[in-house]
C-alpha cells in the first residue's frame, strides 16, 4: 500500500498527473486494446505544434512571399529542412492516426451511453483535424498546392443555394490569391489549433469521467476490482514509450523524405493530373462517378450525419469494449469488408468502361441520371445488404450496424486507394507504375 | 419565502441570458462586418478592371488570343464576333489551354473539352465556360474582367460585334 500512497500523494502534487487516474484496469493496458492510437494523435499534435511554431517565424503568408519563404526555411535555416519535414509527416500521419483510432472507438462499441458526448466531440475534432490539413496544404503556394486548393474549393461552388457565397468565403475572392492564403494562414496557425486545445482538454476529461478507455464489464471476461493496478508505472511507462517511438519514427521519415516542394504555384498553368491532399481524394473520385450535388453534399453530408446517427440507435444491451464486439461480429465484418471490396471496385470498372446511366435515359437531368439514380441504387444495396446480413447471422442490431460502418468505411478506403493510385494524367485509370 | 423568490429569480435567469444573447449576437455582428469589409477591401483594385485587348483588325475570325494577365481568352468567332471567355474551367476551376489544331479548350484535369464559344464539348463540366463582357470603342476590343458572367450554353445574344 506505500506504493498507492505514494501515488496520491503524487497526483495531487502535479498537475500532469492529476489529470491521469491513480489506478487504471490491466485490461486496458494491452497495446492492442487501443493501440495506444489517441495517445498518438497527442504526440503527433505537439510535434505539430512546436514545429509550427518555428515556422511561423519564417513563413510569410503572401502569394509573392510564401514560396521564396519556404526556400529559404529549406536551403539557408538551419534544421529548416527537418522542421518542414517533421510538420509535414506529422500532419499527414495525424490524419491518419486520427481516422484509426475513430475506428478503434467505434469498433470496440465506445460511443454509446456515457461515452457518446466524447464520440461526438472526437467527430468534431476528426473533422477540425481534416481542416487543418486542408488549410496548411495551400501554405507551400507550389503547383500542387494551388491547384489541389482550387480544385477543392470549387467543389464547394455546386452545393445549391448557399455554395457560391460559401466559396466566395473561403477564398475571400473569385481565384484562390492573396485573400485564400492569410484565411488559411489564420486558420491553420491560430483558428484551428485553439479549438482543437479545447476541444481535447474536453475529451481527455470525458475519458476520466467515463472510467478510462472501454473494457469489458461482464464478469467472466471481465475485470473484477483486483484487476486494477497502479498508473505508474504501468501506464505511464507504456505511454512514455509509444511517444518515444512515434517522435523517433517522424524525425527518421523527417531526415529521409523531407518535405516535398513542386514548382511555384502558376495560376495560368495547371498541372495534369490535379488531384486533391489524399484524405479528399476519396471524394474527388466520388466526383468522377456521381453528379456533384451527390458527390459535395449529399453522401458526405449523409455519412457525418450516419456517423453523429449511430450514437443515438437504440442498443440493446451495454457496450462491451470487445473488438468487433463478438465472434460473430469478426465474421460480420470480414463479410462486409470483402462486399466493400468487390463492389466498390466492380463499380468504379463498370462505371469507367461500360455504363453511361445518362445515355439510358435521353432527356433526363444529369441531377437525375448521375445523381439520383445512382444514390437510390447505392442506398437499395446498403438496405437489402443491413437485412440480409442481420437474418444470415440472426445478428444483434449492435454488430449489424458495425458491419455496415465497415462497408462504408472499407468502400471509402477503396475510393482513396483508387484515386490516390490508380488515376493518370486527365484522371484516367492506369497501374501506380504506369504515372 | 423561496417561494416568492423563485418567480424572481427565475426573471433575473432569462433576463441575464437574453442580454447574454445579445451580447453574442452583437459581437457576432462586428466580427462579420469586420471580416466582410476586408474583403470587399481586397477585391477593390480589381474593380475598374477593363482591359484593352486590341484593335478589331488585330484579331483574324476563327482564332483564339490568350491573354494571360486578364485570365481570359479573346475568341473572335467565324463572322467576325467577339467572345472574351474565362480561362477558368466550369468544372472545378482549373485552366484551360487552348489547342488552336483541335480547336478546342482542353482542361487537363479532367478531361472537359469546350468549343471555341465555350460550349461543352465533353464532360464533367456541365456549363459553357463564363463569359466577360466585351466592349468596342472606336474599333479597340476592351474587356472589362472584373466579374465573370456564369451562363448555361453560349447564345447568339453573348457576342459583341464591330
Amino acid at each position: 500500500m506505500p506504493d498507492n500512497n505514494n501515488n496520491n500523494r503524487a497526483s495531487a502534487r502535479s498537475l500532469v498527473q492529476h489529470a491521469r487516474p491513480v489506478r487504471v484496469p490491466e485490461a486496458a493496458l494491452r497495446f492492442t486494446h487501443t493501440f495506444g492510437l489517441g495517445g498518438m494523435a497527442l504526440v503527433l499534435f505537439l510535434v505539430l505544434l512546436g514545429t509550427g511554431l518555428l515556422m511561423i517565424f519564417v513563413y510569410e503568408p503572401t502569394p509573392e512571399g510564401a514560396y521564396k519563404s519556404i526556400l529559404y526555411m529549406q536551403d539557408e535555416t538551419l534544421f529548416g529542412r527537418l522542421i518542414r519535414g517533421a510538420h509535414h509527416w506529422g500532419a499527414n500521419l495525424l490524419i491518419a492516426v486520427a481516422a484509426l483510432h475513430l475506428f478503434r472507438v467505434f469498433l470496440t462499441g465506445a460511443f454509446q451511453g456515457v461515452r457518446r458526448s466524447n464520440w461526438l466531440i472526437g467527430l468534431g475534432m476528426m473533422i477540425l483535424i481534416l481542416v487543418s490539413g486542408f488549410t496548411g496544404y495551400l501554405l507551400p503556394w507550389d503547383q500542387v498546392s494551388y491547384w489541389a486548393i482550387t480544385v477543392c474549393t470549387e467543389m464547394l461552388g455546386y452545393v445549391p443555394v448557399v455554395g457560391q457565397a460559401l466559396q466566395r468565403l473561403v477564398v475571400g475572392g473569385t481565384e484562390v490569391g492573396a485573400a485564400t492564403i492569410l484565411n488559411f494562414y489564420a486558420l491553420h496557425t491560430v483558428v484551428v489549433p485553439l479549438v482543437l486545445i479545447v476541444l481535447m482538454t474536453w475529451h481527455f476529461w470525458r475519458v476520466r469521467l467515463a472510467g478510462g478507455v472501454i473494457v469489458p464489464s461482464d464478469p467472466e471476461n471481465g475485470v473484477a476490482r483486483d484487476g486494477y493496478v497502479p498508473y505508474r508505472p504501468n501506464l505511464i511507462e507504456r505511454e512514455k514509450t509509444v511517444a518515444l517511438i512515434v517522435v523517433a519514427f517522424i524525425v527518421v521519415i523527417a531526415i529521409v523524405f523531407g518535405a516535398p516542394l513542386d514548382l511555384p504555384a502558376n495560376p495560368g498553368t495547371s498541372p495534369n493530373p490535379v488531384k486533391a491532399p489524399w484524405y479528399f481524394v476519396g471524394l474527388q473520385e466520388l466526383l468522377l462517378h456521381v453528379h456533384p450535388l451527390f458527390a459535395v453534399l449529399v453522401i458526405p453530408s449523409t455519412l457525418i450525419l450516419a456517423l453523429i446517427g449511430v450514437a443515438y440507435l437504440p442498443y440493446n444491451g451495454s457496450s462491451t469494449g470487445r473488438w468487433f464486439l463478438s465472434a460473430k461480429g469478426r465474421r460480420m465484418s470480414a463479410v462486409a469488408a470483402a462486399t466493400a471490396v468487390v463492389f466498390t471496385t466492380a463499380w468504379i470498372l463498370v462505371d469507367e468502361w461500360v455504363v453511361d446511366p445518362g445515355g439510358w435515359l435521353p432527356g433526363s437531368a444529369p441531377v437525375v441520371s448521375d445523381g439520383l439514380l445512382p444514390f437510390a441504387v447505392l442506398l437499395a444495396g446498403v438496405i437489402t445488404f443491413y437485412m440480409s446480413l442481420k437474418k444470415y447471422f440472426s445478428a444483434t442490431v449492435s454488430e449489424t450496424v458495425q458491419a455496415i460502418f465497415v462497408l462504408f468505411a472499407v468502400s471509402f478506403t477503396v475510393l482513396t486507394v483508387t484515386g490516390v493510385w490508380f488515376r493518370g494524367a486527365g484522371m484516367t485509370l492506369m497501374w501506380p507504375w504506369q504515372i | 419565502m423561496a417561494d416568492i423568490d423563485k418567480p424572481r429569480r427565475s426573471f433575473l435567469t432569462r433576463l441575464a441570458t437574453l442580454f447574454g444573447g445579445l451580447a453574442l449576437l452583437e459581437a457576432g455582428w462586428i466580427a462579420t462586418s469586420f471580416l466582410g469589409g476586408r474583403r470587399k477591401a481586397s477585391a477593390a483594385p480589381d474593380k475598374s478592371a477593363e482591359r484593352i485587348a486590341g484593335p478589331v483588325e488585330r484579331f483574324e475570325p476563327g482564332t483564339v488570343t490568350a491573354f494571360g494577365e486578364g485570365h481570359f481568352y479573346l475568341a473572335r468567332l467565324d463572322d467576325g464576333g467577339f467572345l472574351a471567355l474565362h480561362r477558368k474551367c466550369t468544372h472545378l476551376g482549373c485552366a484551360v489551354p487552348w489547342n488552336a489544331d483541335e480547336q478546342r479548350f482542353a482542361c487537363p484535369c479532367h478531361g472537359s473539352a469546350f468549343d471555341i464559344r465555350g460550349d461543352v464539348l465533353s464532360a464533367p463540366a456541365t456549363r459553357a465556360l463564363d463569359q466577360f463582357a466585351v466592349r468596342i470603342d472606336n474599333g479597340i476590343v476592351k474587356v472589362d474582367t472584373s466579374r465573370p458572367i456564369r451562363r448555361a450554353v453560349f447564345e447568339a445574344g453573348q457576342v459583341t460585334r464591330a
